[in-house]
Parts: structure tokens; C-alpha cells; sequence
């Protein structure tokens, strides 16, 4: 018997070495296949995407150690089951306020299978500060263009192909609260999840300023050497340089190293391995 | 390890570049996360060739911000919410207090003479635990299912934060945010739900300044209370032809009263307790959205309903159970409830109340909407009434609004007492379910012991002011 | 309409409902400035004053096609690089 057949009777994610950054971060991985995050600018109509994919499967709680509630869920999507985590509305990551610190750190140390932007078509340019912010961390993300029956509304027409192209990411409009969408939500982020789509998300452009963009590509280049694999490393850079305390201390006591170890493939048996050197 | 010394270089370096690049780096850095942004959107949306005719949604911000008409929406659509809530729940109520206290609680007292209970586990259990329930389900579930739906279709729309819009001025005068309306103004529906609406306040000091002001906003368990005691007691101090409008306008006076207080307290507190920086101001008013009417009533509906269910069982329960209790376990000859209205009747005296007050508001901790009949069923009891009510520690409440002023009558109460009763059912503890919500969101025994207590301490020396000023000038 | 003094820079606090103006600088600090630049106001922006309270503080102002009400002693430290320009209240 090998030690895959072995655990087989557990879920992947129960035996994945981020299941204990998960842990910390409040998140029980027992019986879900998938983890899936919710984000998004507060008033795009979050909350109502979240109720159209988790139906009354949700509860409400709090984030460990925080005043901040916290809605959970879950669907199943062919024979996996989904988790879904509901991350408060913020309008950046750059971690100004205890929300923004949340959505950070779930997103960046939790690792998500999948992070889903909700977006709001109405006002799209400014929604879009945080979905850009979020693929400079993770490359598994789709983006929810929500309130597409608004922008209707308003006369806005949004070539979402056009918008897929530049983000590099899926994007799926939809009208959550009519339901319209979901389902191709759903199929998305199944596929992101699983692999069969595999984003290649846009990195922004570098900055007005040249000494600026040369210190980044210095840091980043460090960052990448010491920690091979971190797939964000100029993200990092990036916040390093922004003098982001608590990236500081993520590199100080290995966090950092243990994001760049985990991602490595994700087959269930390379998982297993990375998880007996950790043992 | 290899990667520790790595990690301290990556560090070093890190320092000495933002040493170089300086300040300006955030700057840089959201500068240009926005160029971009910009740049993507221009590309994906296409606004329409020529812009609309007529925006709808422009016009109507332009109409609820208006210097003329903007107050009168506001005060109209809130006072009309307030209407169809008093209005709508009244049969309802009626209709539960009927069906809950007239059928079912002396079917159960007959199926406990059924399974032959002992008459104090009959007494525990119906007299007691379940007749609190029932007052709390029957006077609180017609006005939560209709208030908080109305008001939940209020926030969808988009209008509330035109609401902070149009009144910060006012709060940020008293060192408080414009959203702290949006909670005042849930707490009239109930106080929990008040204090959980603020977390829409960003700043964590001041929303605790929203959420200990919070109890001045008369919650809808309050409202019985207010009403009788100015109908009997305000309203027939008066002309028979003005006594409803007078008695009205005594209750809306205290809600008004309550408002200011808010104002009040919140400056207070922002001067004292909670000085410090000024906090950074943000309000996004966002785009108005066509609400799903019927959707949103029914959930909303659906959740209200289970929490007033829930909290009926888990905090009027025991404190059903307690009044019967004390009502009929005796020590030394007297009920336990007989001499706690006695050793409290002197402080109750100076405060221009009573001792049935007082011990009904302790009793009552758990929920405001008993106070009326447990002060009548302790009036009864203390001053020995015969042919009223339904026996000790059995709560109950009356029909007739002449019978009522009887019984007080009899248990010594003067117009004072009511005004102070009024004065006293604004500013006084939240209920314990408030209190559980308070320190839920604030995980602070500290600030929950403050939200508790100030209002008690205030409401104590406000009914001590008006009692000793009433009977200084000969009044009473 | 607008009453200030030649030398003193002109600041958001000036724009009158329907006309607009272009970010030159924020004059804030600390958290109050990073506020403003994640909800898109940073120097470049085009703003637009929609409205004011009835009370006459805040102002909605519309930056990236989202509403963001601020108060005067926030829009006074937000100085503009042009002439503001009126724009067609359609």
C-alpha cells in the first residue's frame, strides 16, 4: 500500500502542510476539498454572491482574535466540495486598517485554491485598485464582474473578454442576485481549483519613478534567490519596500519560507512528501 | 538553516533601499496600481455616446441632500417606518398575547393539573418561564418582522448612507460619525440589533461612542411601557379632547429626549473617556440599487423572527423563572420579592419611583417588554390587592387602562412616578441581551461595564434631579 | 462665488457642486492620506463636487466613477492643478 492509498480517506486538503496556516487562520479543512476566497470592495454586492454560491450553507462567526465577522460556506461542484470564505470588504491589501490585514493575510498565508474578486461593472476602475493588487498575490484568482443588470442600467456596455485579456484572469459576469452567471462562476473556479485553467495574471507596470523600479527589481531578485518558488516575490518586494511590518516579520520567522517551500506541485503525493518533512 | 541568513540580507537590503527611495513610495506605488486600473477600464467599458437624458439615480441624490427638501424626506420616510411599525404590530400583538397568554397558558396550567404536577413545578414552568416568554414573543416579534424589514429595504435601496450623509455635521459637531444615525436609528427597532449595525463605523473609537449612546435610542421593548403610562397618567392630566395628542407627544417627546442625549453623551464622551486623535472620516455613498422587495422581506423576516424567538427562550426564560421565585418563596413570613420592594422603596422614594420599580427593572434586566405586568403583578402583591391578577408571581397585564390606574394608584403612584417611570425606561441599563451584543462586538469587559453602567448612573441622576426639583417647588 | 486670496492654492474645499477639478497634491498624513489614495484620489485624478449635505458639510465628491463624501477639513488639504471647470450637471 502506498502512502497515498494510505490517506486517502482524508481530504487533500486535511494533510496539506497549509492546512496549519489555515488552522491558525480559523479555517477547518476536515471535509472540503477546496478552499475558495471571497473578495472584494465593500458594496458590490459580496454578500450577495457568497448567499447565490452557498445557498443557506453558511455560518457567521468571527476571525480568530478579531472583532471582524467572518461568513463561511461551502458548495459541491461535481464530486468536490468547496469551501468558501467570506474576506471582509476592503478597498486595498496594502493593510491600512484590521480589514485589510484579514484579507491579506487569509489571502497570502491561507494560500486559497482560488480567490474570486467581486467587482462591481458600475464602478469598475476603482474596484479594480484591489483586484490588481490581489493578482500581484496569488495567480489563482477569477473575477466576479457583478451588477452587470446596473450597468445596463446606467448605459455601460463592459467587454468582459477584453477585461479577461488585460487582467490575464477569468472573468465572469454575473447578476448575483438574480443568479445569472453563477453557475459559469462556479464551473471557473472549478477549474482554476483543479488546474485545467491556469491564470497568468497581469503584473502592474512599474512606476513613474526609475530609481523606484530599479530598488523593486533589486529586492525581487533577492527575494526570489532566497526563497525559490514564492510565486509573488515582487509583491513581497513591494511591501518590504513599503516598510509592511508584518511581511518583515513573515520573513524573519520563516513564514515567508514556508509559503515558497508549499508551492510547489500540487499533486497529492508531492503534498504528502513536503508534509513528512515538515513532520 | 540557509534560509536565515538569506532572510537577514533580504531585510538589510530592504532597509537600506527605503532609506534611499524615501517616503514618496506608497505614493509611487498606488499612483501607479491606479494608472493602471484606469488604463484597463478605459479599455473594457464604453459609456453610452451621448450622456442620458435624465439620471434617475443623480436626480434623486440631488432631491434627499437638498437643502429644502432633504430633512423632510429623511424625517417623513423615518417617522412613517416608526408609524406603520406601532401601527401594523398591533393586531398581530393582540392576536399572539391572545393566543399565547389567553389559550395556551391555561391549557398548560390544565395539563399540568393533568399530569399532576406539584403546584410550584406547574407554577415554575407556566407561571413563570413560559408566561415571560410569551409577553416577550407576543409584544416584540409584529414590531421586529416589520421594522427591520422596512428597514433592511431602506439600506439595500442605497438611501441610508445618505442618511450619515445628510446628518454627520451634527455628530461630527459632537466628535462622533455621520453613520452613527444608521445605528441610533436601528437601535429604535432593538438595541442588540443597534449596537451590530455599528460595525459600519470604520473607527474603533468611534464606534464605541455609537455603541454606548446606543441605549438612548428607545427600543421597541420600550415603547409598551411609555405608552401606557402616558396615556394613564400624562394624558389624563389633561382635557379629554387633547389627552391622545398630549400623551403622543409625551412619548415622542422622550424618544426626542433620547436623540439629544445621544448628542450629548457622545460629546461627552469624546471630550473624556474617548479623546483621542481624530479619527479619519469615510463614507462611500454607493449607487442606488432597485431593491428585491419581496426577497428581502422574507429574509429578513425569516432571520428576525428566529432571533426574537431565541432570544424569548434564552434570556426571558429565567428571568420569568426568577419573578416567580422571588415572588413565592418566602423568608421570615414575606416573599422574597416583598422584601426586596421594601428595602428598595427608600432609594426608590428619593429617585421619585418606587420599590416595585425598581425591583421590576432588575428583574426585568433580561427584557424591557415585561416591566408593565411584572409591575402589576408585584404592585398587586406588595399592597395586598385581592380580586386583581392572577395570584404571586404570575404577570399579567389588563384591558382596561382605568383598571390599570387602580392598581398604581393603590401602589401609590403619583404623576411623578409616571414622568420618572418615562424618564427612568429612557435612560437606564440595556437589556442583557444588549449587553451580551456589546461585549460580543467590543470584547471588552471594560468598555461593556461602561456602556452598562452609564446609563444607569445617568438615568439615576436624572430621576434624583427631577424628583428632588418637583418636590423643592411644591409639585408633588 | 469662490472667495480666496490669490496666493492661497485653490483645494477641493472650493469646487461648487457640478464643477471640477484635477488632484494636484494631498496635504494629509499617515492613515487619513492613505484613505484618500486607496479610494483612488491621488495627484492626477479628475474629481467632480456632485453635492452637499443640507447642512453644508460633507461633500460628495465623484472620483473613478465611485461617490465619496468628505469633510471640509479633509477637502481643504487636497489642492487642485487647474482652473476648476463646470461641468454639464446631465
Amino acid at each position: 500500500m502506498t502512502v497515498t492509498d494510505s490517506l486517502s480517506h482524508q481530504s487533500a486538503c486535511a494533510t496539506c502542510p497549509m492546512n496549519r496556516h489555515l488552522e491558525r487562520l480559523g479555517v477547518n479543512m476536515e471535509d472540503w476539498d477546496y478552499v475558495v476566497a471571497l473578495a472584494g470592495n465593500p458594496n458590490t454586492g459580496k454578500s450577495t454572491v457568497f448567499n447565490a454560491l452557498t445557498g443557506l450553507r453558511q455560518h457567521t462567526g468571527n476571525w480568530p482574535g478579531k472583532t471582524v465577522a467572518r461568513a463561511e460556506g461551502g458548495f459541491i461542484y461535481g464530486d468536490k466540495r468547496y469551501k468558501l470564505v467570506d474576506l471582509p470588504g476592503t478597498y486595498s491589501l496594502l493593510a491600512a486598517s484590521v480589514d485589510e490585514e484579514i484579507a491579506r493575510d487569509f489571502i497570502l498565508f491561507g494560500q486559497p485554491d482560488v480567490t474570486v474578486v467581486v467587482v462591481d461593472a458600475t464602478r469598475l476602475e476603482r474596484n479594480l485598485n484591489l483586484a490588481l493588487q490581489v493578482l500581484e498575490i496569488t495567480d489563482k484568482a477569477v473575477i466576479c464582474l457583478n451588477l452587470m443588470d446596473e450597468a445596463k442600467r446606467h448605459g455601460l456596455t463592459i467587454d468582459d473578454r477584453r477585461l479577461a485579456r488585460d487582467l490575464g484572469v477569468p472573468v465572469i459576469p454575473t447578476v448575483a442576485r438574480r443568479g445569472e452567471g453563477i453557475r459559469e462562476l462556479i464551473a471557473m473556479v472549478h477549474d482554476v481549483a483543479t488546474g485545467e485553467v491556469k491564470p497568468r495574471p497581469h503584473r502592474i507596470p512599474a512606476t513613474q519613478d526609475d530609481s523606484l523600479n530599479r530598488a523593486v527589481e533589486r529586492l525581487t531578485g533577492q527575494i526570489q534567490a532566497a526563497f525559490p518558488g514564492l510565486p509573488n516575490a515582487r509583491w513581497v518586494a513591494l511591501r518590504l519596500l513599503d516598510g509592511d511590518a508584518q511581511i518583515e516579520r513573515a520573513i524573519r520567522d520563516g513564514s515567508l519560507g514556508d509559503l515558497s517551500r508549499g508551492t510547489e506541485p500540487q499533486s497529492v503525493a508531492d503534498r504528502l512528501m513536503v508534509a513528512e518533512v515538515h513532520a | 538553516m540557509s534560509a536565515q541568513p538569506a532572510a537577514a540580507d533580504i531585510l538589510k537590503t530592504a532597509g537600506n533601499l527605503r532609506r534611499e527611495v524615501g517616503d514618496g513610495f506608497h505614493d509611487h506605488l498606488v499612483e501607479a496600481l491606479y494608472t493602471d486600473a484606469a488604463q484597463i477600464a478605459d479599455r473594457a467599458v464604453t459609456r453610452p455616446d451621448a450622456p442620458p437624458r435624465f439620471d434617475l439615480d443623480r436626480a434623486i441624490d440631488r432631491l434627499v441632500t437638498s437643502r429644502t427638501w432633504g430633512f423632510p424626506i429623511m424625517v417623513l420616510l423615518l417617522t412613517g417606518v416608526f408609524w406603520l411599525t406601532i401601527q401594523g404590530a398591533n393586531v398581530p400583538s393582540q392576536m399572539l398575547a391572545t393566543l399565547l397568554l389567553d389559550t395556551v397558558h391555561p391549557a398548560l396550567k390544565d395539563l399540568g393539573a393533568a399530569l399532576s404536577f406539584p403546584w410550584w413545578l406547574s407554577g415554575v414552568l407556566f407561571d413563570g418561564a413560559y408566561l415571560a416568554m410569551a409577553w416577550v414573543v407576543s409584544v416584540m416579534l409584529p414590531p421586529m418582522a416589520i421594522f427591520f424589514p422596512m428597514f433592511t429595504l431602506l439600506e439595500d435601496f442605497g438611501y441610508l448612507p445618505r442618511v450619515a450623509f445628510n446628518l454627520d455635521r451634527l455628530f461630527s459637531r459632537a466628535g462622533a460619525h455621520g453613520k452613527q444615525a444608521l445605528s441610533m436609528t436601528m437601535g429604535f427597532g432593538c438595541n442588540a440589533a443597534g449596537v451590530v449595525a455599528t460595525r459600519v463605523i470604520d473607527s474603533p473609537r468611534e464606534r464605541l461612542i455609537a455603541i454606548i449612546t446606543n441605549n438612548f435610542a428607545v427600543c421597541n421593548g420600550r415603547w409598551p411601557t411609555l405608552i401606557m403610562v402616558s396615556t394613564i397618567f400624562i394624558g389624563s392630566a389633561v382635557p379629554a379632547a387633547l389627552a391622545g395628542l398630549v400623551s403622543a407627544l409625551a412619548v415622542v417627546g422622550i424618544a426626542v429626549l433620547g436623540v439629544l442625549l445621544t448628542f450629548a453623551v457622545s460629546w461627552f464622551l469624546s471630550r473624556t473617556m474617548l479623546k483621542g486623535e481624530a479619527s479619519v472620516f469615510s463614507l462611500e455613498l454607493p449607487p442606488y440599487r432597485p431593491p428585491r422587495i419581496l426577497q428581502t422581506l422574507y429574509t429578513s423576516l425569516i432571520d428576525r423572527t428566529i432571533i426574537v424567538l431565541w432570544r424569548a427562550v434564552t434570556m426571558s426564560v429565567p428571568a420569568g423563572i426568577a419573578i416567580w421565585l422571588i415572588s413565592n418563596v418566602s423568608l421570615g413570613g414575606q416573599s422574597i420579592a416583598e422584601h426586596l420592594v421594601t428595602g428598595l422603596d427608600g432609594f426608590g422614594w428619593l429617585l421619585g419611583l418606587n420599590g416595585v420599580i425598581l425591583v421590576a427593572y432588575i428583574v426585568a434586566i433580561p427584557a424591557n417588554e415585561i416591566i408593565i405586568p411584572t409591575v402589576l403583578m408585584l404592585t398587586v402583591l406588595a399592597a395586598g390587592l385581592t380580586g386583581v391578577g392572577e395570584g404571586a408571581g404570575v404577570m399579567f397585564e389588563v384591558e382596561s387602562n382605568t383598571t390599570i390606574r387602580d392598581i398604581l394608584n393603590a401602589g401609590g403612584w403619583t404623576t411623578l412616578t409616571a414622568v420618572n417611570l418615562m424618564l427612568f425606561s429612557l435612560i437606564h441599563n440595556p437589556c442583557s441581551t444588549t449587553i451580551l451584543t456589546i461585549y460580543n462586538e467590543t470584547k471588552s469587559k471594560k468598555w461593556t461595564a461602561v456602556a452598562t453602567l452609564l446609563p444607569l448612573l445617568l438615568g439615576f441622576a436624572v430621576t434624583l434631579t427631577t424628583a428632588t426639583l418637583a418636590r423643592a417647588l411644591g409639585l408633588v | 462665488m469662490t472667495h480666496h486670496t490669490a496666493l492661497a492654492a485653490r483645494t477641493l474645499a472650493d469646487l461648487q457642486p457640478g464643477q471640477a477639478g484635477t488632484i494636484a497634491a494631498l496635504h494629509s498624513t499617515g492613515p487619513e492620506r492613505r484613505r484618500l489614495m486607496d479610494l483612488g484620489m491621488v495627484p492626477g485624478t479628475r474629481v467632480v463636487a456632485e453635492m452637499h449635505s443640507p447642512l453644508g458639510d460633507p461633500v460628495a465628491y465623484r472620483v473613478r466613477g465611485a461617490l465619496v463624501a468628505l469633510r471640509a477639513q479633509q477637502a481643504r488639504l487636497i489642492t487642485l492643478a487647474e482652473p476648476a471647470t463646470e461641468v454639464d450637471p446631465s
